[in-house]
Formats: C-alpha cells, sequence, structure tokens
C-alpha cells in the first residue's frame, strides 16, 4: 500500500486572497518563515477577473520542452486558459520558477519531521478552497530493474531501440578485445 | 537588513522625468511606522502651507503599510497621502486590494510623485527597473481598461496597476484612484494624481519581505488568522450582518433592511422607516444574487468584502461592499441600478461616498428650481437617466458637470441662489456619510467634529456603535479583550449599562469615559493605517482579531524593534497629532469641527461646546484644538511645536508667560 497525499481544490471557494501563496513562501524561505515572495511559491492562484477564473495551482514536475500543441477547456461554457490546470513549470510560461536562480519550483507538500498535519497553504486556506486528503492505494508490485537496464532504457526511449542494436554491434566490432 | 520593510522610497519627478531610489531611515520607522505615519512626516517636512493642492510642489505618495507583504493576515493596505483639493487639508485615501505588497515586493515602501509631467504618462516598476512611459494612447480610458491595456503593453498579466479614469483626468474634487477591486476614494486623490498628468502607476516585484524573528513571527500570524476564523464562525450576537462577523459584510448578505430603514435616502434628506418590507427584501435579494458571481478577497486576507458582479448589460467587475447602497439610496432606486451604476462609475473613478450626493444635490436643486432646463440643457426626465446624465457630466466637467465636479460644498457656493442651504451634509467641506438621526450621542459628536479623516468608518469602531439589547451585553464584555490595559473595568460597565434607564445619550457617560472612548476608536485606526492592517479585521470592528495587545508582540518580532503596549499608544498618539498639526497649519479651524447642523434632530450647542472644549482639553490641544508645546514635546515632535509657534499658531513660552 501506498500513500497518496491530495489536496483538493474547490476553484468555487477560491477568493483569490493568495494567502496560500504567502504561507508557502514562508514556509520554504531560508531559514524558515524568514521571508515572504509569493514568486517563489511552489502553489500560484492563477485568476483572471474578468472572466471569474480562480485557479489554485501546485507547481509539479519541471519539463524543458513545452507542450506540442494546447488544450482548451469549457466547462459550464467558462473557457479556461490553455496550461490553466498544468502543474509543469515550463519554458511557455513564467510561473513555478525561482525568481532569482531561474530553477524550477515544486511542491513537496512540506514534507518535513515531524510531519505537519496538512500542507501549509491548505491551512492557511480558511476559505476551505484547498483541502487535504490523505488515501492509501494499492500498489502494484513493479518488477525492478537494474542500473543498466535503466540506463538502456532512457537511451532507447530517447534515441530508439534500432539505434542501440546497431551502435552496439559496431561497438564490439571496432572496439574487439578492449572490453571484458 | 531591514525588517517588514524594503528600507527604499521611488523619488518620481514628473516635471524632469527624474527618478532616484531613496534610501529610508530606520528612526523613522521607529518613531511612525510606516504608511500614513510616514506619509505625514514627509508631508509636514516638504509640503509647507503655502503649498496648493494643485501645485507641482504638491506632493503624492503612494505607500505601503508597514506590515504589507509579510505573513500577517489583510495587512494589505495602499496608503495614498497628499493634500485634498476639496478641503486643502490632508487627504486620507486608503485602498485593500493587491497593488501594495506587489509593490513592497519590487522593493520600495513608498512612490512619491512630485512635479508635473509635462505629457500623460505612466510609472513602471519592475524591481530594479522603473521608468516612465508614455500614456497619450491611455487619455480617455477608464480605470479598469486602462490596467487591462497596461498589463497587455508590459505582456506581465501580474502586474498590479493603480489608475484614474476620466474623472481623475479632468481634476474632479472627488476623483478616486482605483486599485483593481479596490480604490483609493475619498478626498480627490484621484485629481492631484490627474493634474500631475499620471495616469496609473504599474508594479510587479519579484523580491523577498524579511522578517527579524522568522518562527516567532510566523507563529502570531498563524494564531491571528485563526482567530480571524473564530470571528468568521462566530458571528457577534445582537449585531446586524453587516457588523457580527469581520467585513463590513454588505456583499456577503442580502438582509440590508437596518440601512434600508434607517439611513437616509436621496441627498441625505429623508429616512423611510418601514420601506424594507418583505416584497423589497426579496427584489433586493434577488438583484444581489443574479449579480454576485463569486465573493473576493484582497491580498492575504480570508474576509470576503468584495465581489465579482456579472450584470446582463455590464458584463464583469469587480466591486468592493461600500457602493452597495450609496448609489441606489441616493437615487431612490434599487439594487440592480446600484450595480449598473457602480460598473460605470468604477471606471470614470469617482469616490462611491461622494459622487451619489453630488448628484442627488444637483437632482434636489432642479426639482426646487434652482438649476434649471437652461444651467442642464438636455436633462433626462427619467429619475435613473438623470444620474447616469450626471454622471457622464461630472467625470468631464462638461456643462453642469464643471461645477459640480467640485463637490456639494463648493458647488453649492458656486450655484449660489440659495443652494448653499442644500449643503447640509458637508463637514470641513467633505460629504458625509447618508445618517440623519434622532437625538444627539456625545461620542459621535466627537468622532465626527474632531476626526481629522473625515470618514466616520475609518475613525469608529472597537466600541458597539448603539447600546446592546441587555441580554446580549455580558457576552459581549465576557471575552473583550481588546480594551487598553486600565481601562477593561470601565468600559465593560460602560457596555453593560448603555441604554439603560438614564444611561442614554446626550447627557451619559461622563465625559472622561466619553474621551477615552473616542481616543481609544480613533487611536487604533492611526495603528492600522500605519501598519497597513485593514480596519475591516481591525479598527472598525466590535471584538476585532487585531488589538492594542497583539499588534506590539507583532510589530516587534517583524522589525526586530521593540515596541509595547505604552510605546505604540504614543507612536499612534505622535501620528495623530502630526496630522492634526498638518492640518492645523492649513488652516483648520475650532468652528471647522462642526458635525452638519440637522445630523440630529435634537440638538444641544452649549453642551456640544462643552464636549468639545473638554475634549481638547483631554487631548491636550489648547482652547482653539492645536497641540500644546508641552504635548509635542512629549511626543517627540518639537520640530512641530517650533513650527507652529513661528507660524503664530502656538504662543511662544514668553509670550504665554506674559
Amino acid at each position: 500500500m501506498k500513500k497518496v497525499k491530495t489536496i483538493k481544490i474547490d476553484v468555487d471557494l477560491c477568493n483569490g486572497c493568495r494567502a496560500c501563496e504567502v504561507a508557502c513562501s514562508a514556509f520554504h524561505a531560508e531559514p524558515k518563515y524568514s521571508s515572504t515572495n509569493p514568486e517563489k511559491s511552489n502553489i500560484r492562484v492563477l485568476f483572471d477577473v474578468k472572466r471569474n477564473l480562480y485557479i489554485p495551482v501546485m507547481a509539479g514536475e519541471y519539463t524543458d520542452a513545452e507542450c506540442m500543441g494546447r488544450d482548451q477547456y469549457i466547462i459550464d461554457g467558462t473557457e479556461y486558459d490553455e496550461c490553466t490546470f498544468c502543474r509543469a513549470s515550463c519554458p511557455a510560461r513564467d510561473v513555478f520558477k525561482d525568481p532569482d536562480s531561474g530553477l524550477p519550483l515544486k511542491c513537496d507538500m512540506c514534507e518535513e519531521e515531524p510531519p505537519l498535519e496538512e500542507p501549509l497553504c491548505v491551512k492557511w486556506c480558511i476559505t476551505d478552497a484547498l483541502t487535504y486528503v490523505e488515501r492509501e492505494e494499492e500498489e502494484e508490485e513493479e518488477e525492478k530493474l537494474d542500473d543498466v537496464e535503466i540506463g538502456l532504457e532512457a537511451l532507447a526511449n530517447k534515441h530508439g531501440m534500432k539505434k542501440i542494436t546497431d551502435t552496439l554491434a559496431r561497438l564490439s566490432m571496432s572496439k574487439k578485445g578492449e572490453y571484458v | 537588513m531591514r525588517y517588514a520593510e524594503q528600507g527604499f522610497n521611488l523619488e518620481i519627478d514628473l516635471s524632469r522625468g527624474n527618478i532616484e531610489k531613496v534610501a529610508t531611515d530606520p528612526r523613522d520607522t521607529e518613531a511612525y511606522l510606516g504608511g500614513l505615519g510616514t506619509n505625514a512626516k514627509i508631508l509636514w517636512d516638504r509640503v509647507p502651507p503655502e503649498i496648493e493642492p494643485f501645485s507641482p510642489d504638491n506632493l503624492l505618495i503612494f505607500s505601503a503599510g508597514l506590515l504589507v507583504g509579510t505573513a500577517a493576515p489583510s495587512a494589505n493596505r495602499t496608503i495614498v497621502s497628499t493634500i485634498s483639493p476639496q478641503t486643502n487639508l490632508m487627504a486620507f485615501s486608503m485602498a485593500g486590494g493587491f497593488f501594495a505588497a506587489e509593490l513592497k515586493h519590487s522593493g520600495y515602501d513608498k512612490v512619491i510623485l512630485r512635479g508635473k509631467s509635462p505629457d500623460w504618462v505612466y510609472l513602471w516598476i519592475h524591481n530594479g527597473k522603473v521608468e516612465l512611459r508614455d500614456a497619450s494612447h491611455l487619455q480617455g480610458k477608464g480605470c479598469y481598461e486602462t490596467a487591462e491595456l497596461i498589463k497587455q503593453e508590459l505582456k506581465d498579466p501580474k502586474a498590479q496597476v493603480a489608475s484614474i479614469g476620466l474623472a481623475g483626468e479632468n481634476r474632479v474634487y472627488f476623483a478616486s484612484i482605483e486599485v483593481e477591486k479596490s480604490s483609493c476614494s475619498r478626498l480627490g486623490v484621484g485629481a492631484i494624481m490627474g493634474d500631475k498628468r499620471i495616469k496609473a502607476v504599474a508594479v510587479r516585484g519579484t523580491k523577498d519581505v524579511n522578517v527579524a524573528k522568522p518562527a516567532e513571527y510566523f507563529e502570531l500570524c498563524t494564531t491571528m488568522l485563526e482567530s480571524m476564523r473564530h470571528r468568521l464562525d462566530n458571528p457577534l450576537p445582537g449585531f446586524d450582518a453587516m457588523l457580527a462577523t469581520l467585513g463590513p459584510q454588505a456583499l456577503s448578505h442580502s438582509d440590508d433592511g437596518f440601512h434600508i430603514d434607517n439611513f437616509a435616502w436621496g441627498n441625505a434628506r429623508e429616512r423611510k422607516k418601514g420601506h424594507w418590507t418583505k416584497e423589497y427584501g426579496e427584489k433586493w435579494e434577488s438583484d444581489q444574487l443574479q449579480s454576485m458571481e463569486r465573493h473576493i478577497s484582497c491580498y492575504n486576507c480570508p474576509v470576503k468584502c468584495g465581489g465579482i458582479i456579472k450584470h446582463p448589460t455590464l458584463g464583469r467587475f469587480p466591486m468592493k461592499c461600500y457602493s452597495k447602497l450609496t448609489y441606489p439610496m441616493a437615487a431612490y432606486a434599487d439594487l440592480d441600478f446600484g450595480f449598473r451604476m457602480i460598473g460605470i462609475a468604477q471606471e470614470h473613478g469617482v469616490d462611491g461616498y461622494t459622487a451619489p450626493q453630488v448628484m442627488a444635490f444637483a437632482v434636489e436643486l432642479y426639482e426646487d428650481g434652482i438649476l434649471t432646463d437652461e444651467d442642464m440643457p438636455g436633462f433626462p426626465s427619467d429619475n435613473e437617466e438623470r444620474h447616469f446624465w450626471l454622471m457622464e457630466k461630472i467625470v468631464r466637467r462638461e456643462g453642469i458637470g464643471e461645477v459640480l465636479a467640485d463637490g456639494v460644498y463648493w458647488a453649492a457656493r458656486r450655484i449660489g441662489k440659495g443652494a448653499e442651504v442644500y449643503d447640509h451634509n458637508t463637514i470641513k467641506k467633505n460629504e458625509q456619510m447618508f445618517i440623519k438621526l434622532g437625538t444627539l450621542n456625545p461620542m459621535y459628536y466627537l468622532l465626527y467634529a474632531t476626526g481629522e479623516k473625515l470618514t466616520i468608518t475609518q475613525i469608529e469602531g472597537g466600541v458597539p456603535q448603539a447600546p446592546l439589547a441587555p441580554e446580549d451585553r455580558k457576552a459581549y464584555v465576557k471575552d473583550w479583550v481588546q480594551i487598553p490595559t486600565g481601562k477593561e473595568e470601565r468600559f465593560k460597565q460602560f457596555v453593560l449599562e448603555w441604554g439603560d434607564e438614564g444611561k442614554k445619550a446626550p447627557f451619559w457617560p461622563d465625559t472622561d469615559l466619553l474621551n477615552e472612548l473616542v481616543e481609544w476608536q480613533e487611536a487604533m485606526h492611526y495603528i492600522d493605517d500605519a501598519t497597513g492592517v485593514c480596519a475591516g479585521v481591525s479598527s472598525f470592528m466590535p471584538k476585532p482579531p487585531y488589538h492594542i495587545h497583539n499588534y506590539p508582540l507583532m510589530l516587534s518580532a517583524a522589525t526586530g524593534i521593540d515596541f509595547d503596549e505604552d510605546k505604540l499608544w504614543k507612536l499612534a498618539a505622535r501620528n495623530r497629532n502630526l496630522v492634526r498639526a498638518i492640518n492645523i497649519r492649513r488652516g483648520l479651524k475650532k468652528e471647522d469641527e462642526h458635525p452638519p447642523d440637522d445630523h440630529w434632530k435634537k440638538r444641544f450647542p452649549e453642551f456640544e461646546a462643552e464636549l468639545l472644549d473638554n475634549y481638547y482639553k483631554f487631548k491636550r490641544w489648547n482652547d482653539q484644538g492645536v497641540p500644546t508645546r508641552e504635548y509635542l514635546h512629549e511626543l517627540d515632535l518639537d520640530y512641530v511645536g517650533e513650527d507652529l509657534e513661528q507660524r503664530g499658531f502656538l504662543k511662544s513660552v514668553e509670550e504665554a508667560e506674559a
């Protein structure tokens, strides 16, 4: 069983106050709580008053390339921005990047010892747009790959299997005797 | 390193286009905190009384409060200070929203504008990059429209913009500066901005705001947030929905019966007791529900005082609570009219307090034949259309609008022909809340008379606005922890007894207690205005989360400067007396300290004079309301005392002895 930590986001309840950004940036400041700076927060409220969009988004994985093509959602007649619900720190937009270093930001659910009852953004969202849910989930037993397999798989993903086998063949021919 | 503040102001000379980043003196932080306090110090030092409001030498200061940008909940106020074109006194105008926090994060505590730009410009502050940019293409645009265009032009949707509309451009005396969902509305600060030909200030910041004692401060902020939640979840018994939680909550509730029945309609003329019928209330509620799309808040604040209105004809716009009642009641119209008018008024950038009264005043003059079709060619016959017509004339200063744009006081005198008597709801030339009541309330008499801020909601609070029902009193005083040290028993006794037989206005309570209650209410506002904490979670509210006991802890942990209750109390007095001195120097007189004649039906002129004299004494002001030399000395304001003496407002020691 594995623990799945979820922040439920009720966009209808969001009042756009950005307290989540304040709390997050304080928690992750060095030293802890020594400063606030929404730009360094791992959660941002993406909003557009003109369209009544108030969407808290947690920073997810970093990506070095933006998507090919974009999605656009229309829900109950409201058109949402492309990328609105996306959590990636991505070259396509200027959120989730540390303003000083440019390094990507990523939500860590406020992991610390001893653990907090809930991530700080949730605690500071007293309008309850953010709530915290923890649940257990069955984990499928995955076959464990060894290091070489992991490396090869990555190379195969990048260059294709054919290229790998061709290269291996060429290497074993040209460097005959150099490898045991 | 500076804590809670950035330690830098931006000085912009609009005449020359010069921009400087100037380090501030940390001793001023200890003496005046920030926000209004340090604004007043700058105005005292740099704007002598000879400077007219529309002089290039008048300053327009945008300041973040001291705690803005830290984790302090609801610390988000932008405090704009200048000399008012309407009163020629120091202007008090403040807004919530997101502007001040962004300014702080851009690395500055204040933007100080001086001079006049030869052409329309806007100021763009992006951390270290600060520039004046051409705004000729923005001239004539609405406030929100301008903000949107600037963000597009800068390709920065996260920029925060403070802008003026047509009213500010045309120097309407009650022009506001709109800061996206909130506004600096009072006393014509938008007109000063227009006079300086600066259409907007846009700001974007990505810098840290540091605090001195991180863990301790964050703990205090968390406790503050928890006490806000407690207050939001537990409405105070005996208070109407508007004030029972935190707020004021005009947009969360549609139960406006109290105001509809008790506030004055038209040109602050008549109360319509019983107007709030079941049917009327239902229509009011359905207008509200039809248009309210979302409840919204300002920066780092859980209290939802604002709303997004989606109106069938105007589309979406955000609004704060206040103007919800002012426009409908002044125009004898309904809430739907209110929303339609507010959408337009916010784009034009006018004060939702004054504008409706000016229009009601004009309608009344027209109906009574003082203004005629000759003065107002094309004036519609339909009531609602009349108000839309007047609004457009005023913000353009066209036709009769040229006169009305100066506000009721000045317009009445320019129109003449008896129009002066229709100016019955101003104090110190400024339009007041549309309330007309029965018997003189001595506490409110003093708050109105001596308040420098001229807006009662920015002076009152802390003490219930009216006697509580006997069954609610005990509960109210039970955990009333907000009272200053040493005054607990007497203040509690006041609430327990107020309203009993023989313990009613006007001759109760005794002068000493009365003065202390008045001073306490006002002092808390002065602290909020310096810290940037919203009065809606502090000085304006009954039993608020922020108070004189937790403020010193927060300020000490945030700034690293030690504060205690006494020091903070003295600081509030220092700021309050500095502001008074600015106004005294600009000509504020004892005879100006007079609430409108008809504010109460039953007045007691001799008793009122006594009240005022006693309060002056209690405040350690002389018989003309000027702070005494000794008192100014105790407040470390000798430089003020010397100046007031030199200018003849105070007698010198030798003269006094002679």
